[in-house]
């Protein structure tokens, strides 16, 4: 047994040297555009850059494709060390606890409303950022960052409706698919307060950005009559209900879709005509940045339109590079990918009432956690809670039987040897 | 009756290994699905072998759960034994009812309590970054050591105590007797306390999630955030080769501890 | 000699102490201060207040009832499982605790996400079940819930239970059978009583990480399952409260103690398993 810690010892050093002799990929030749070649890189070289990212959102180099990482290392010298977060919230809790120092950090719009707002950002210097050329218009000066101090897009996107045809009929068009009756038992929503909600906004033609509490009450009750017919609140678990066939609509993002429709050719997708939430996600650089420069030049990198076509073709969501777009291959692409790929990313058939989430004062937030959590709290009449509380009674009468039993032949028993 | 055990051992185990063969047959699937098999591939697991996250996250993951483990049945073995020598009741008492507290605290508590202290030592001490490997380090080990100490614990106090007063009346220290008298006594209950710690901390999430620093991703963190956008077979295909690696870790282990168990017994005889 | 062996051993112990005064005693009394103030370090109740309101009661009242039934059927489960190993040949013994535990080893997210394949209604059993014309709808419920619970947490249960057993003097077993007992009677009335230690820790090592769960209750229970461990993990990660979280944590801290030192009660033999409250 004593053997056990350098049997476990040498198996990790076994396993990660036959892991990185496997590693080494045949180099593959990128065509960076000037932007990001006109710099001397040599003074940062052997640095680091800290990079907080979502998870599997960045081409890593799986199937064949670039890892952008690997690249920008190979480039500048850089070393990339790179983190994953799971939402806009847990890399607040992260930032606000302290705890982490980042150069990089990659959130969604309203979120960077708020780390703007209560200084968490640095402003980035765009003569490092020559590629921001590239961006589109339409995501500059932003309602989150109106004047570009602070960021630069990364992906674009919106929610829609992702639904099986064979399970649906009929093409439907709008948010009252997610409370209709006939599909009982099949129909997901987002897991959060803030997408849930949306949804339910959308569909009675509430503003997504509201204060107002009689606003919001109406949506909840919106949310407690779908509660009947819902399957589930999910996140991640809607590409394998969906690919499976486990559930029949769902609401996610236009990137997503195409994940799901790569294992299910049945599923479809449309964008609700009431509107829908379009986010940015986009880059920034925290303040305090150790490394300042060296994320500036990450993020430049990140803009590249080769890297930004290799994040494209890997992430699958739109990019607001121009160059990308324009990109032959990546047309080409997108038209193997779904007949009507470059129709749901950057179809121009741009709705009016489409919104962006803005960051909500706190005092509504909460409210809207409160609401939530009542949501959560409450049972639907065929949820099975009542068999198993009637089933925990039982038990603990039966448990209470038995110690009322055995003291009371105890102490029978103690009176018999007295 | 044995028939019975036997059919009733095999059940559980299904019950158990059900998951895992799912997990294992989907890891070969050759398309991205994960409900329906289309074809027997290793694509999955080319894709681990060349994806350098994966294979970080995986290295800190061993390294952290080995060092944990380590750290913890030293630690842990130590205060089993220092505990069950105290004479006085009420610190023997509050000893333990402190030792419960990790294991009746929330695993999502005892993270955010521990992340609410670095940070703040932090900032008294004055450093910049407060998390790191040794935060890490440090909350693993705080975790894990009352899985240690109540599996040896048990161990000490069903080992015959006159056993080690002999060996001191022939000529032991209090030190040697403990080294060839005690401890083997009680090393299953460190084994497997360290077993435990090692397991804990393998598996370990939450804890982990508040208390990391920046660039020490462990592979737990590491799938929470790439699940985000769906559970990939080539997360399947890793799992499962930490699976195999430890199934034949284990055979290793019961094979080598046999040899060293023979001699033994025919000594007691 | 005896004043050297107990100065040594003293000193044994202290490393640990330090270490849990530090890292166990010093966060707690965090934890019970911020729940006691607001974002501004002020003293305040008003987090105790929302949680007596209906909403957190009935998801107080859910998560207990789910994770003592889980308890309970690991305890049901285990303890033939831990008796019916102990018998076997102590190669077997080996193998077999050794395979209990290795499903611990792949990470808990996949571990549940694979059972969910497997109760899903296109899942594994229904297609079985689907070739004699019967379908079981499982996935999305509580029991769902309490079926991951078993699954994830039978190997805490089984393993101290195990420990206690082997451990057993042999002897006792056999003076019974001399007086008469029978097998069964050998179980209920000298092994059970004498692995109380076992058993007791083994309902702590299910309850606790059952009852704070979020991750097996947001994967498997569908829409009418919401535990504390999901409103624990939103008040700190989705709103980022943290007096709020804390004082989540803290009423559930107090429950957990309160459900154990009610269990300790009722098995009057207190210091055994070194489970003191």
């Amino acid at each position: 047994m004593k053997r056990f810690i350098p049997f476990v010892l040498s198996l990790l050093f076994l396993a990660t040297s036959a892991l990185c002799g496997c590693g080494e990929v045949e180099e593959m030749e990128i065509e960076y555009a000037e932007g990001t070649l006109n710099f001397d890189y040599s003074e940062l070289s052997g640095t680091e850059v800290k990079v907080y990212n979502w998870g599997n959102y960045i081409s890593d180099g799986a199937d064949g494709t670039i890892d952008v990482n690997e690249e920008f290392e190979k480039l500048t010298g850089i070393k990339v060390i790179y983190d994953n977060y799971d939402s806009n919230e847990s890399l607040y809790a992260k930032l606000a606890s302290g705890g982490a120092d980042y150069d990089v950090v990659i959130p969604s719009d309203y979120m960077i409303g708020r780390l703007i707002s209560e200084g968490y950002l640095e402003e980035i210097n765009f003569s490092n950022i020559p590629n921001y050329e590239f961006i589109d218009q339409a995501y500059k000066n932003t309602q989150y960052d109106p004047e570009n101090r602070y960021s630069v897009p990364y992906n674009v996107g919106k929610v829609g409706i992702i639904y099986n045809t064979y399970m649906v009929e009929g093409t439907p068009t709008s948010w009252s698919l997610m409370w209709d009756e006939n599909y009982k038992g099949k129909i997901l929503n987002f897991n959060n307060s803030r997408d849930a909600f949306a949804i339910a906004q959308f569909y009675n033609g509430i503003d997504i950005n509201t204060t107002d509490k009689a606003e919001l009450d109406k949506a909840f009750d919106s949310l407690v009559e779908q509660k009947q017919i819902l399957q589930s609140y999910v996140m991640d678990e809607v590409f394998n209900k969906m690919e499976s066939g486990e559930a029949a609509i769902a609401p996610y993002y236009a990137g997503d879709f195409f994940t799901m429709y790569g294992n299910n050719e049945d599923l479809a997708f449309y964008y609700p005509e009431e509107g829908t939430n379009v986010f940015i996600d986009a880059a920034c650089v925290l303040k305090g940045a150790k490394n300042k420069k060296a994320a500036e030049l990450y993020i430049n990198f990140l803009m590249d339109p080769a890297i930004a076509q290799a994040n494209a073709e890997y992430i699958y969501y739109a990019s607001p590079n121009t160059e990308v777009i324009k990109n032959e291959d990546y047309l080409a692409f997108l038209e193997e990918l779904h007949p009507d790929a470059y129709d749901i990313l950057y179809g121009d058939v741009d709705n009016p009432k489409d919104d962006s989430f803005i960051d909500l004062p706190a005092e509504t937030k909460s409210y809207m956690t409160e609401k939530w959590t009542q949501l959560g709290a409450t049972s639907t009449e065929e949820s099975g809670n009542d068999i198993v509380y009637g089933i925990c009674i039982v038990l603990l009468a039966l448990i209470m039987f038995w110690f009322a039993f055995s003291t009371v032949r105890k102490k029978t028993r103690e009176r018999m040897y007295d | 009756m044995k028939h019975l055990s036997r059919i009733y051992i095999s059940l559980i185990f299904l019950l158990l290994y059900a998951p895992i063969i799912v997990m294992v047959i989907f890891s070969f699937n050759s398309s991205e699905s994960l409900s329906v098999f289309e074809g027997f591939s290793l694509k999955n697991y080319q894709e681990v072998f060349r994806n350098s996250e994966v294979i970080g996250a995986f290295k800190n993951t061993l390294i952290l759960a080995v060092a944990t483990a380590a750290i913890s049945g030293i630690l842990g073995t130590a205060a089993a034994v220092g505990i069950s020598r105290m004479r006085a009741r009420y610190i023997r008492r509050s000893v333990l009812s402190v030792t419960n507290i990790p294991m009746m605290n929330p695993d999502i508590v005892t993270g955010v309590s521990l992340m609410l202290l670095f940070v703040s030592a932090g900032t008294i001490i004055g450093l910049e970054t407060t998390l790191s490997f040794w935060t890490l380090l440090i909350a693993h080990v705080t975790f894990s050591l009352p899985y240690v100490i109540l599996s040896v614990l048990p161990k000490i106090k069903q080992m015959d105590k006159h056993l080690t007063e002999a060996a001191m009346d022939l000529g032991c220290t209090p030190l040697s007797a403990f080294f060839k008298v005690e401890l083997p006594c009680i090393m299953p209950g460190v084994v497997s306390g360290m077993l435990m710690a090692f397991t804990l901390s393998l598996d370990d999430f939450l804890i982990s999630y508040f208390v990391t620093g920046s660039g020490f991703q462990t592979l737990p963190i590491y799938i929470y955030s790439a699940v985000k956008r769906g559970v990939r077979p080539s997360l399947y295909a890793a799992n499962t080769i930490i699976v195999l690696a430890v199934l034949v870790l284990l055979i290793l282990i019961n094979f080598v501890g046999d040899k060293d168990d023979k001699p033994k017994a025919r000594k007691e005889k | 000699m005896n004043k050297r062996s107990s100065l040594l051993q003293k000193f044994v112990a202290a490393p640990y102490i330090v270490w849990s005064v530090l890292f166990i005693v010093v966060p707690l009394v965090m934890v019970v201060y911020y729940t006691f103030t607001d974002s501004n370090a002020k003293f305040t109740l008003d987090n105790i207040y929302t949680l007596l309101e209906p909403d957190y009661v009935s998801i107080f009242v859910r998560s207990v009832a789910y994770s003592f039934i889980a308890t309970v059927v690991c305890l049901i489960i285990a303890f033939p499982l831990a008796y019916f190993i102990s018998q076997s040949k102590p190669t077997t013994q080996k193998t077999a605790m050794m395979l209990i535990m290795l499903p611990m080893w792949t990470n808990l997210i996949i571990r549940t996400f694979s059972l969910s394949n497997i109760i899903a209604d296109e899942g594994v059993i229904n297609s079985l079940l689907q070739s004699i014309g019967l379908q079981i709808h499982m996935i999305d419920s509580p029991f769902a819930v309490i079926l991951g619970m078993v699954y994830n947490y039978l190997p805490f249960m089984a393993l101290p239970i195990y420990t206690v057993i082997s451990k057993l003097d042999k002897n006792v077993v056999e003076a019974a059978q001399d007086l008469g007992c029978n097998k069964f009677m050998v179980i209920t009335k000298i092994i059970m009583p004498l692995s109380k230690s076992g058993i007791i820790s083994g309902i702590t090592m299910v309850f606790v990480p059952a009852i704070s769960t979020f991750y097996i209750s947001q994967k498997l229970g569908g829409t009418n399952s919401r535990l504390i461990g999901e409103e624990i993990e939103a008040a700190f990660m989705s709103s980022g409260d943290k007096n709020f979280g804390s004082a989540i944590s803290l009423v559930l801290m107090i429950l957990i103690m309160l459900s154990i030192a009610v269990m300790n009660k009722f098995s009057d033999d207190e210091e055994d398993g070194g489970m003191i409250l």
